[in-house]
């Protein structure tokens, strides 16, 4: 197995992986946090305010530990570095 | 299928390039400018008022609001800034909406214009409400072997709120362009609801984050008060 079919396979098996196993904790955390805002809406209704918005605020902390593992995925697919030099380095030749 | 907008150039001269993230970031800028100059040409101040004014003070009210709710107490400090970066990104997001429109804040290069102007602005209000001194003390809050991680975490921060965006935004115009080839009627349409929401989410988080950053950045500490201190005004 030559050098640029083992970078291509491994860019598009590790992207798959790493979108599929990075998505699984933040989603776990996530719905952890929305479970404990609603029961403290439940508890106090009044400050909805705050409480979504502090919601809102840890959520975004949540979810760019998924979006990190979704740019790597998208770098791997479309601007994988090592797969543009062994191109470049074929088409030299 | 492209990455981002970056890559659609429309014109370019020598190094100079036009692509389609340059012109709709001046495309929505033109629009909020004259928009909001043709809304504000004649204030009214009684009860009749035009609807447009009307929205447009429902839209800063609201942002008020949020600011203080946040803790910073004098919200018009900071209007310009919170409030334009909201605008920004919620207006890119509602954008999509026309098509063939693709999001600015779709490309690395807008969100990360946008999060370095929040790095600035930090310290940039800090050193207004608490003076140098003050400011570069609070780096040394709690202690000072949390030097290197509070620096470390203004970095940080900084690189997470342009990631954040780019990532939201840059997957659903993606998804809408995969969609599009492959079932092109009604799944792409409810993609496209989707991704309104999540940039409305998104515009929403952005300037809370920021205005969450520059709150901590200019508190400042009251002085505990003194148990015996009560008695003297009775």
């Amino acid at each position: 197995m030559d050098s640029m079919t083992l970078i291509a396979m491994t860019s598009i098996i590790i992207a798959g992986i790493t979108t599929g196993f990075g998505t699984m904790g933040p989603a776990l955390a996530e719905g952890k946090a929305v479970a404990a805002a609603m029961a403290s809406l439940a508890q106090q209704p009044d400050a909805s305010a705050t409480l979504t918005r502090t919601l809102f605020v840890g959520l975004a902390m949540i979810e760019s530990t998924a979006i990190y593992c979704f740019v790597v995925s998208m770098i791997l697919i479309f601007a994988n570095p090592f797969w543009n030099h062994v191109i470049t380095q074929t088409a030299g030749k | 299928m492209h990455l981002s907008p970056d890559a659609v150039v429309l014109w370019s001269h020598g190094f100079v390039k036009l692509n389609a993230t340059i012109l709709a970031t001046w495309g929505l800028t033109l629009v909020f400018a004259v928009g909001s100059w043709l809304i504000t040409r004649k204030l009214a101040g009684g009860i009749r008022r035009s609807r447009w004014q009307n929205f447009l003070e429902i839209v800063i009210t609201g942002i008020e609001g949020q600011i203080k709710g946040v803790g910073l107490a004098e919200p018009k400090k900071y209007l310009g800034f919170l409030g334009t970066l909201f605008l920004f990104v919620a207006g890119s997001a509602l954008a999509t909406v026309l098509p063939g429109f693709e999001p600015p804040t779709a490309s690395l290069s807008t969100t990360a214009a946008l999060a370095l102007c929040v790095f600035v602005a930090v310290p940039f209000y800090g050193i207004l409400e608490k003076g140098v001194g003050g400011y570069l003390k609070s780096y040394l809050k709690p202690t000072f072997f949390m030097l290197p991680f509070n620096v470390i975490g203004e970095l940080s921060r900084t690189l997470a709120l342009a990631v954040r965006l780019f990532g939201n935004m840059m997957s659903g115009a993606m998804i809408i362009a995969i969609l599009l080839t492959i079932t092109p009627f009604i799944f792409p349409i409810l993609m496209t609801a989707l991704g309104l929401l999540t940039g409305m989410v998104q515009a929403y988080i952005f300037s809370i984050l920021a205005a969450v950053y520059i709150a901590a950045a200019t508190k400042v500490r009251q002085a505990a008060p003194v148990p015996g201190a009560v008695q003297a005004k009775s």
